[in-house]
């Protein structure tokens, strides 16, 4: 049968300009390019072209340049280009389309009709140039009220439960030693540490060389359990049990046996070339309840001394699920968007599962308020913040921080190709080859992921300086500062917005 | 917590320093249990304990520790060396992702005991509940070993990655007197499941097989069933000495073949 199934992309060569240097056959990891030495020709295995960019960038007379395929199927606007590759992918595979990074279908995007407000005449609004700026912001269970003892000096009297010190309220997501490598860990654990945040280590364990940035990292727990182990859970700044995530709403992971090479294998703490299967539920959580025995088993196996946090996928009844965690002990509350990034993911759970984060985050802070406790426990937002106006919108509408993680690798220099799952990342961040890892340092990554945290935090203070505010803590939640620009009466209901003009 | 209070419960017979934990919160209890073993305390005694939730959990280290009575839910769970001996029952959870150490039951054990158990032993005179040792794994020279005397319910193993679960079935249910309740070792890709009796196919879950025994299957039994008989009693030959079982996985890539795309897929 012959395979009609057009390439995505086109590669083409500047013949002139082309040396034969070969350097495009080297870079690629996907084999799009080939030189027959003996022949003296080239073949160019457009189907396989991911327009990573890497060869095009790589190349020293920069001959190369990638072009979206013109060949496509006549148009149809129900059956898409896309739709009938998918079918006929299935049709020649029977099986599953794996994905990487996320949501691709065009679902509204609620930031882009949300905008913020600015100070004009009365309240005139702050130069953070010339005036302090708060942006520090703790994670963690907050007190009923704060007793002082004013007898002898002043002393604070009431316990207050553990919390993370942020100075910028970003933090960079969970993503694991096995789906990203240890120089794109190294570079966001330096750069939290510098800028005085925090990484997440994902369900892959603390690779060791991660230790001297223990008290600026989150360890997680997840339904896998790899890696658990009280010396990782004491070694972390705070505890974040894994439930679900934005890309993958109510599906486990499998890491193949294949990517689980040596170093992996220790710090999974599992036989190398095994399958790491992590369940879809976590196995002795199947209610509220066993969900609060997790929480203060490890509590009690840290002594009380790490805020622990649960993170969940936005889904529909995203509300009452996040009161029942805070209710249950959570320390914070992890919100993760239908926009959420992954290493692998099915295509189905990934583009048509769970909610956007904005209506997750308001329906969320709403409800917490309604039952008189939106401070027992923080609530963390993640999944699709590409700049700073996301964060000072997801703040506003109710979050006390957010997670990066597609942002976080974009500045390492990811290009979005969305092959994190081959393990063959050309930019050297989603691989354990050896080859490829080379391609990131971890000093350079460092100061491009501090860099980016320190322009978004100079841009959210600029955005407080506009709205007359100092201090982050008066943005959290203060929705009467953002407005909706084309969104239904429904949509502005469930946000708690108005619509622009009102 | 109050000085007296703290005097009244804890006491000393000979090497053991002694807990009463009689109408004690968990909270308190594991405090004080973290404060006399800082205090110096290798063997501790828990007497009058009632469901009390997370002891041991997280423990670092070759401590001895006994509980007379019910030991509440996730009993060591995280736990690294202790050995605890408990003259009762233990409820959900016990070893719960435990790494290393030993626990011995004289009574019977609930649900996800053994849960995602990386290392130690853990041995039950009685029966067990549901869904036991789940996700059990192994890495290097850790293998972790559950032994039940009696029987075990459904889901047993399930998603198991490593270890050995013994189920000697020396008592039975009334209600159900099956070894073993369906779904046996569903999604197993690592480790195996030794059963003292024999069943039909039709309760393996997905990716189990069965699969004969060896020497050397029968050289560890024997050595964890004497193991057993220096807990409980009984003669580690007449229980050799029925039919075994073994449950082993088909493969150690289930998912191998799951996924795809357009790619790989040759287009």
């Amino acid at each position: 049968m012959v395979r009609n199934f057009p390439p995505d992309f086109v590669v083409r060569v500047d013949k002139e300009a082309c040396i034969n240097c070969l350097r495009c056959v080297r870079e690629c990891p996907f084999g799009v390019h080939e030189y027959d030495k003996e022949k003296k020709k080239w073949k160019r295995h457009h189907e396989k072209c991911v327009a990573c960019l890497r060869c095009a960038y790589m190349c020293p007379t920069q001959a190369i340049s990638i072009e979206r395929s013109p060949m496509e199927y006549s148009p149809h606007p129900v059956w898409t280009n896309r739709v009938r590759k998918d079918i006929k992918t299935q049709a020649e595979t029977g099986s599953v389309i794996l994905t990487a990074m996320g949501n691709e279908l065009p679902y509204l995007n609620y930031f882009d009709h949300l905008v913020l407000d600015a100070c004009q005449v009365t309240n005139p609004s702050i130069d953070p140039l010339r005036e302090p700026m708060e942006l520090r912001t703790y994670l963690g269970r907050k007190p009923e009220k704060v007793d002082l003892d004013e007898y002898d000096g002043v002393e604070l009297k009431t316990k207050i439960a553990p919390n993370l010190k942020l100075e910028t309220p970003i933090m960079f997501a969970h993503m694991s030693y096995g789906s990203i490598s240890i120089e794109a860990q190294l570079s966001m654990a330096r750069a939290a540490k510098e800028v005085g945040t925090y990484m997440g280590t994902g369900e892959g364990g603390m690779h060791r060389d991660l230790y001297p940035y223990a008290d600026h990292i989150i360890t997680q727990v997840a339904s896998g359990r790899f890696a658990v182990h009280e010396e990782y859970l004491k070694r972390g700044a705070a505890i974040e049990i894994k439930i679900g995530q934005g890309a993958k709403p109510g599906i486990g992971g499998h890491l193949p046996g294949t990517k689980v090479t040596a170093e992996i294998s220790e710090t999974r703490m599992i036989p190398e070339g095994s399958d790491a299967i992590s369940p879809a539920p976590h196995h002795d959580i199947y209610s509220i309840e066993d969900l609060s025995r997790l929480i203060y088993a490890l509590k009690e196996a840290t002594r009380y001394k790490k805020p622990v946090f649960v993170k969940i996928a936005a889904v529909h009844n995203v509300a009452p699920i996040a009161v029942g965690i805070i209710r249950a002990g959570a320390d914070a509350v992890v919100l993760d968007g239908f926009r959420g990034g992954t290493g692998a993911a099915p295509q189905v759970h990934r583009d048509h599962h769970g909610i956007p984060i904005e209506v997750a985050i308001a329906s969320v802070d709403q409800r917490l308020r309604e039952e008189g406790i939106r401070h027992w426990g923080s609530i963390i937002a993640s999944g699709g913040i590409r700049s700073s106006a996301d964060v000072a919108k997801a703040i506003a509408l109710g979050a006390d921080a957010v997670y990066i993680g597609t942002a976080a690798l974009i500045a390492l220099g990811c290009t979005v190709c969305k092959k994190c799952y081959t393990g063959k990342c050309p930019w050297g961040i989603a691989t354990q080859v050896p080859e490829l890892r080379k391609r990131l340092n971890p000093d350079e990554g460092a100061r491009r992921a501090a860099n980016l945290l320190k322009a978004w935090s100079h841009e959210l203070k600029e955005i407080l300086g506009a709205l007359g505010l100092n201090s982050i803590e008066s943005l959290r939640g203060n929705r009467d500062r953002l407005r909706g620009v084309g969104l239904s009466d429904v949509d502005l209901e469930v946000l708690g917005v108005k619509p622009a003009g009102r | 917590m109050a000085a007296t209070l703290e005097k009244a419960r804890v006491s000393r017979e000979g090497e053991f320093v002694v807990i009463d934990a009689k109408g004690m919160h968990y909270r308190e209890l594991n405090e004080l249990i973290v404060r006399v073993i800082e205090e110096g305390a290798k063997k501790l005694k828990l007497i009058n304990v009632n469901g009390q939730r997370f002891i041991a959990d997280g423990l670092r280290g070759e401590y001895y520790i006994e509980i007379y009575g019910v030991a509440g839910d996730d009993l060591a769970a995280f736990a690294n060396g202790p050995t605890i001996v408990v003259y009762g029952d233990v409820q959900d959870g016990a070893g719960n992702t435990m790494n290393a150490g030993k626990i011995v039951v004289h009574g019977n054990g609930t649900d996800i005991i053994g849960h995602s158990m990386r290392g130690g032993k853990i041995f039950v005179r009685g029966h067990v509940g549901y869904r036991v040792g789940i996700h059990m794994k192994e890495y290097r020279e850790q293998v972790p070993v559950l032994v039940v005397g009696g029987t075990a319910g459904d889901f047993l193993g399930e998603y198991m990655a490593g270890g050995r679960i013994i189920i000697l079935g020396l008592e039975r249910l009334e209600t159900y007197p099956e070894i073993v309740g369906d779904w046996l070792a569903t999604g197993i890709h690592g480790g195996a499941i030794y059963l003292r009796d024999t069943i039909e196919e039709d309760k393996l879950g997905y990716g189990a097989k069965f699969e004969e025994l060896t020497d050397e299957d029968y050289a560890f039994l024997r050595r964890e069933i004497e193991e057993f008989c220096s807990y409980f009693g009984g003669n580690a030959e007449e229980i050799m000495k029925a039919k075994f079982t073994k449950v082993v996985p088909l493969s150690h890539r289930p998912f191998a073949a799951m996924y795809s795309d357009s790619k790989e897929a040759g287009h």
